[in-house]
């Protein structure tokens, strides 16, 4: 299940910002008149037809393995978390149906009315993300129903889709699906001036992804700030294990990196009293340790989850530099940046926000175990009673890896063929 | 109560849509597969490509609309079913994901190597998903998913009417497929392919047709058989009648006139809605037969309900207009999946997947009988 949503989010994410970016590339090659904006908005909807059938079918997958995976979650809560996922689909039905008609449709619809077929794609994209982060968050903060002898007797459907961690994490995720896809774009095109081909059309595209990414990056590093002080609210255990707080106390150092051993944290920076001051503003603000709850009840591995919230912290500042030097360069001079230098941290920005973005799901999910349902359900309850968990499982792994190398590949061959026409026609 | 019989038809209702919306999509794989050698087949695969490409994920989003108001619904008879046919829904998932796969790419690579793997995957693949859904509906239809399923059960899917199913889901995709392709063609006023789908069409209604009362006739002695001849007989008369129709259509009239086709489209589509909503009114209202559970006993509390009942108003007022402008649209032959680049001219599928594969379904065909005849 993690390694299909390992994946999926990475389609997801795709899914959700790139109709976006088409559809500004679009408007600009509209509204300027501009030939080489349309021509990349023609060429990345193709991408983006590939990526959508993929997409489709890995979040297929998902939907089956709810149950195949999980049915004793689904047995017990299926009523509730259920709903968000109704929503979900039909945002999904107006993203496929607009997708269909926005892709194919580009010879013969008339310009402004083609962009315009793109517009509830890109709004879907944003809906059904906030439906799906709705069932996220409320595994984290469960509410909205009652119970009786572990029977759900009735459901609230606005409290289970507005749940208290809903309110950080829609806009966390939403967020990173835009900055995964601006930065992963702009890096396919920094990649190619750094190869020497520096015209219009690589600064273009480059530009089309990056500016929209960089200027999300401190709204996101604000979110995401508001999003961790209210988990060591929420979830002071999860907040725990993110910052190496073993026993409730104030004046708590910050850690910044460091590997947790046996009450020891070896290889780490240690800043004094600095987490408290983060969590309540005040050296003197008291967080509470995972000492608070029995071993049990803690996450496994917390260096794993304190080195991926470390990880994706530090990448979100660096793509802020990124950012900020490009705002530098482009204040002083009405340029992008000369330096080499810069156009190698553009060319890895992509990966670096999917790193992050996959960090952060590493922090969210392995941090709430051992529940799968905060305080509710662990995930031992939720998973199958079949036999051959682990063969499927190796199974999904190996078709995953092979659909993925196969979608990379296909995204390449696209772009080689680009590239020959490109030299075809100057 | 009222509400989960509401929900109840709303499941069925998203179920049939995908049976006549996204089975022609697996039907388009069966004829893509049997279409012959790279040059003969190339007309009608350029037409299934036409036809399927800018609709395929929107119906199939169905699919994933039915799963979620299932386990939304009723999610302990969902997760009964989940693990009890564990296998069998593996096996349609994997032949999903290289459906979609195999088709997406095939129109992106150029070499007539890859076109032939990734065709071959596309069409093998359409056949086995509708293969082992049948098998599902199949096991639940004859009681065969137990109220606390908690084991996968190879037995549950695999007997001589599960696999019955099965070969008439596939069937049925192929007639819907062909009824619906004729139509295309004729509107396109390609005459030739118009006749060579009517020609299938016809073919594979007969073999529907024969599959279902097969599938019929080995439930006798059930409760199902005696519903399906009892409260649900008008259905099964209107799924007869449609087919029949259908069939006189096609041959009387090989000049599809293309004021004629959307009429052939829907009479086609109403037969097999016919035979879903006959199975659910047999089986009303018990959802999963043998067992003690009902619509009513299993549903989800009255607050979940009456959301999915909200939800789907909405969803109709929304994607119906939606959908209508698609199939407007692609009515209209405005959506073409050919972009800026000249796309390679040859569509190539898979001479040497599809010699074995009819092997192969032959094979699966005689086992078959040779089963029924044996008891």
């Amino acid at each position: 299940m993690a390694a299909t949503l390992g994946f999926h989010i990475i389609l997801a994410c795709l899914g959700i910002a790139l109709p976006s970016i088409v559809l500004l590339a679009e408007f600009i090659g509209l509204r300027r008149r501009d030939e080489v904006a349309m021509l990349l908005a023609r060429r990345w909807s193709q991408a983006m037809g590939v990526l959508v059938a993929v997409g489709a079918v890995t979040g297929t997958v998902l939907s089956f393995e709810m149950g195949l995976l999980w049915p004793g979650l689904m047995r017990q809560y299926g009523a509730v978390l259920g709903l968000p996922f109704g929503i979900e689909g039909l945002f999904f039905f107006l993203e496929a149906i607009f997708t269909g008609i926005y892709l194919y449709g580009w010879r013969r619809l008339p310009g402004w009315a083609h962009w315009w077929t793109g517009v509830p794609i890109a709004l879907s994209g944003i809906l059904g993300a906030m439906s799906v982060m709705a069932v996220n968050s409320w595994m984290n903060q469960p509410g909205g129903f009652t119970a009786t002898n572990g029977q759900v007797t009735s459901v609230d459907p606005w409290q289970v889709f507005f749940n208290h961690a809903a309110t950080y994490e829609m806009p966390h995720m939403i967020l990173a699906a835009y900055m995964v896809s601006g930065f992963s774009v702009a890096a396919v095109y920094a990649w190619g001036i750094l190869r020497g081909r520096k015209d219009r059309y690589h600064y273009t595209g480059f530009a089309l992804g990056f500016v929209p990414a960089a200027a999300l990056t401190p709204v996101q590093i604000f979110v995401g700030d508001t999003a961790a002080r209210s988990i060591a609210h929420d979830q002071p255990v999860k907040f725990a294990a993110m910052e190496y707080v073993a026993r409730t106390s104030s004046h708590v150092p910050e850690w910044l990196g460091g590997v947790y051993v046996n009450g020891h944290v070896y290889g780490g920076l240690s800043i004094p009293d600095m987490d408290s001051l983060l969590v309540g503003f005040t050296p003197g603000t008291k967080v509470t340790g995972w000492d608070t709850v029995p071993g049990a009840e803690r996450p496994p591995v917390v260096w794993l989850i304190h080195l991926c919230f470390d990880v994706m912290v530090g990448l979100g500042f660096l793509l802020l530099l990124a950012g900020l030097w490009a705002l530098w360069a482009w204040w002083r001079g009405r340029a992008l940046p000369r330096s080499r230098l810069f156009w190698l941290v553009g060319a890895v920005s992509g990966v670096a926000a999917i790193v992050a973005m996959e960090c952060g799901w590493v922090v969210t999910e392995v941090g709430r175990q051992p529940w799968v349902v905060y305080k509710l359900m662990t995930t031992s309850q939720a998973a199958t009673t079949n036999g051959g968990v682990i063969a499927s499982l190796t199974v999904v792994i190996v078709l995953y890896a092979v659909l993925g190398a196969a979608t990379v590949g296909m995204l390449r061959m696209l772009a080689r063929r680009w590239r020959r026409s490109q030299e075809l026609v100057p | 109560m009222i509400a989960a019989d509401a929900v109840g038809g709303i499941l069925l209702a998203s179920v049939t849509l995908y049976a006549v919306l996204g089975g022609a999509d697996f039907g388009g794989g069966l004829w893509d597969l049997l279409a012959g050698g790279d040059r003969r087949g190339s007309a009608p695969r350029r037409l299934i490509d036409d036809t399927i490409t800018p609709v395929w994920e929107a119906n199939h989003v169905w699919l994933v609309f039915d799963l979620v108001i299932f386990w939304t619904a009723f999610p302990h008879a969902f997760a009964a079913v989940m693990t009890t046919l564990a296998l069998p829904l593996w096996l349609a998932l994997l032949g999903i994901v290289l459906r979609g796969v195999g088709f997406a790419f095939r129109k992106e690579v150029h070499g007539l190597g890859a076109q032939r793997l990734f065709g071959a995957m596309f069409a093998v693949s359409s056949l086995l998903v509708p293969f082992f859904m049948g098998t599902v509906v199949g096991a639940i239809a004859t009681g065969r998913v137990p109220a606390n399923g908690s084991r996968a059960d190879l037995a549950a899917w695999t007997s001589g009417t599960c696999v019955l199913t099965g070969l008439l889901f596939t069937a049925a995709c192929g007639y819907l497929a062909a009824v619906y392709l004729t139509g295309e063609a004729a509107r396109a006023g390609d005459e030739p392919m118009s006749s060579y789908f009517a020609r299938r069409a016809e073919g594979a209604g007969v073999v529907s047709g024969a599959l279902s009362l097969g599938a019929l006739a080995s439930l006798r002695g059930s409760l199902l058989y005696s519903r399906l001849t009892g409260r649900a007989l008008p259905l099964v008369i209107l799924a007869g009648v449609a087919g029949v129709t259908v069939f006189v259509l096609l041959v009387s009239g090989q000049r599809m006139a293309s004021g004629q086709t959307p009429w052939l489209r829907s009479v086609a589509a109403l037969g097999v809605a016919a035979v879903v909503w006959g199975w659910g009114v047999a089986q009303y209202p018990v959802l999963l037969p043998g067992t003690a559970v009902t619509l009513v006993n299993a549903g989800a509390p009255d607050g979940t309900l009456i959301a999915i009942i909200w939800l789907f108003a909405v969803l109709v007022l929304l994607i119906g207009p939606s959908f209508a402008l698609l199939f407007l649209l692609q009515g209209k032959r405005v959506l073409y999946h050919a972009m800026e680049e000249p796309v390679a001219v040859q569509r190539v599928g898979t001479r040497v997947a599809s010699g074995h594969a009819r092997t192969a379904a032959l094979a699966v065909v005689a086992v078959a009988v040779i089963r029924r005849l044996r008891r």
